[in-house]
């Protein structure tokens, strides 16, 4: 049986395009998700902070989720758990393997890829110290504690200051475990604001800032922890060592796309952002292969994962309807000063509706200063922003008639400009 | 004058508070800034999430969190009545766990539907 969309992965990225197609008019949609239901990442972040663009209200994570399994009722989407996708091909084969079935190869029309982001973890960031029990990634340390029942730890030292660690150190003090400190070896926290206000500085957690875990000890468990401070290449200066009693180690350093089937398809990649390079419609460089979400870009709000899903949704609908428009000028995205990368990397001109919606991070943090696209010497469109930091995605909706004007021959550079003060 | 960050939505405005002017609130970029600022300062209070026990269900344990915002001095009591509840699955979404907690007229409730796992 052919399908006219097969998505990748059941977290919200992938609900919310199998939504949108419906929505749009496809009636064969399955949806493929490896683990026992579906929800992605959200099923564990059980805190709140979800959803206040998307819903106006502040949702937790199951909760998120469980507005767009409502929305999915009833549609006649299928889906299939337990089952993990091996490969997907060029013309849009997705083969799969699960315990009831075995293997199966399905035919879609079009396919959306939404396989989300994993952790990176201690081999990734070459820790040193023994190989004791006791280290976890603070996603993995999340999932035993919320889902599974099992407390990692009692004294807790926390490396990374991203949302995920920030918020396991207030989940792990509320269950009764001491965490010790949250060290970051950037001079910045990676997560946001209000993360470090009511995580930390609620339960008067401290953070040290341009710090780093420099060994770890212990025979069979976790027992000791020595942290120093780090000067501006990141090596850590003699002398500022501390040492801290603790039994566990979570890291929060930094998620990966998981890109596997995404590469083996012959997708093109951005090394930037460690997602495929995609059009303004979310397609990948395979006619009717799309991505969303954090397999893309890793997202902090999940609220711009639903939106950009759907927008991806939809587009594998008009794509399969045959209604996607004819191919016109393009514009290619280039990243420029102050500027780390760029989703989407290329636009085609036709397709672009009212507005182009680009998402960006910054280099550094950045107080009062302009956003500029830019078309050679042309300057198309300005955007102000009181500030900016590294850990918080931008995104600006550049309009159509501006973009008309630009020069197909130049890339579009979308940079930053300071203030002068 | 006290200084605080907005912790209502991610965009984490900072707050200054004048408490000698029935604490009037700047630097909030919408009403609900203020609000917080004010609450902050006068009787601060927050949602609690958590999790409980759940017996027959797909995992071991169901997230809650309290129905509105409880008095952050209340947050560890709170915690510590979650300790003896178990569900048995099925559960619904939002029905209550813990009623009335210490007296705040707030609840704690489920946040997700759970089947029985058989
Ligand atoms: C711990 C944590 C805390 C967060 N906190 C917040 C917050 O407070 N507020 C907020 O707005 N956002 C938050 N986010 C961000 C938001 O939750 C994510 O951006 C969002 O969940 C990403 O959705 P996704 O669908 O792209 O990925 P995921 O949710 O990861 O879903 C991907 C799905 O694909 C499945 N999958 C992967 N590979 C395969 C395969 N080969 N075959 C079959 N299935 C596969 C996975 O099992 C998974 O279910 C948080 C994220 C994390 C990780
Ligand atoms: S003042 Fe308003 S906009 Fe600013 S952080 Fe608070 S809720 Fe958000």
């Amino acid at each position: 049986m052919k399908y006219d969309l097969i998505v990748v992965g059941g977290g919200p990225a992938g609900l919310a395009a199998a939504k949108a197609a419906r929505e749009a008019g496809l009636t064969r949609i399955l949806i493929l998700e490896r683990d026992k239901e579906l929800g992605g990442i959200l099923n564990q972040c059980i805190h709140n902070g979800f959803g206040l663009h998307r819903f106006q209200e502040e949702l937790t994570g199951p909760e998120y989720a469980g507005r767009y399994l409502a929305m999915l009722e009833g549609t006649g989407v299928e889906t299939r758990l337990d089952t993990m996708v091996l490969e997907v091909t060029p013309d849009r084969r997705v083969c799969c393997i699960n315990p009831r079935d075995g293997y199966r190869e399905y035919e879609a029309a079009s396919v959306v890829l939404a396989m989300g982001c994993r952790e990176r973890t201690r081999g990734a960031i070459a820790l040193p110290g023994s190989r004791c029990a006791g280290v976890f990634t603070a996603g993995a340390a999340q999932r035993f504690l919320n889902m599974e029942g099992y407390m990692v730890g009692r004294r807790v030292v926390i490396l990374g200051s991203g949302d995920i660690g920030l918020i396991m150190a207030r989940r792990m003090t509320l269950e009764g475990a001491q965490v010790l400190a949250c060290v970051e070896v950037m001079p910045h926290p990676g997560g946001l604001t209000r993360n470090i206000v009511q995580c930390l500085e609620d339960f008067n957690i401290p953070l040290y800032l341009s710090h780093t875990i420099t060994d770890i000890r212990g025979s069979g468990r976790v027992e000791q922890v020595t942290v120093a401070q780090v000067d501006e290449n990141r090596t850590p200066v003699p002398g500022t060592e501390r040492v801290f009693d603790c039994d566990t180690v979570l890291l929060s350093v930094g998620l990966i796309p998981e890109n596997e089937l995404t590469r083996q398809a012959g997708a093109q990649m951005d090394p930037r952002t460690g997602g495929a390079q995609v059009w303004e419609n979310m397609e990948t460089s395979i006619p009717g292969v799309f991505a969303c979400g954090n397999v893309v870009h890793v997202h902090d709000l999940v609220d711009f994962v639903s939106a950009e899903s759907e927008r991806a949704g939809r587009a594998a609908a008009a794509f399969v309807q045959g209604s996607a428009g004819q191919a016109g000028p393009v514009l290619e995205l280039q990243a420029g000063q102050g500027v780390r990368y760029t989703v989407p990397q290329k636009l085609r001109l036709s397709q672009v509706e009212k507005n182009a919606e680009v998402f960006f991070r910054v280099t550094r943090m950045f107080g009062p200063a302009r956003v500029q696209v830019r078309s050679g010497e042309q300057v198309l469109a300005r955007f102000a922003r009181d500030r900016m930091a590294p850990g918080e995605m931008e995104r600006i909706a550049v309009p159509r008639v501006l973009l008309d004007k630009a020069d197909a021959e130049q890339a579009l550079v979308v940079e930053v400009q300071e203030e002068t003060p | 004058m006290r200084e605080l960050t907005c912790i209502v939505c991610p965009k984490g405005c900072r707050l200054k508070v004048d408490e000698a002017h029935d604490w009037a609130v700047t630097g909030n970029s919408c009403p609900r800034g203020a609000e917080y600022g004010k609450a902050e300062c006068v009787a601060p209070t927050r949602v609690v999430t958590s999790t409980v026990r759940i017996e027959g269900g797909t995992h071991r344990r169901i997230p809650v969190k309290t129905s509105g915002p409880i008095p952050k001095k209340d947050v560890f009591a709170a915690m510590a009545l979650l300790d003896a509840v178990c569900l048995q699955a099925p559960v619904e979404a939002h029905v209550p766990v813990v009623r009335d907690i210490l007296g705040t007229g707030v609840d704690f409730i489920t946040t997700r539907a759970m089947k029985r796992e058989d």
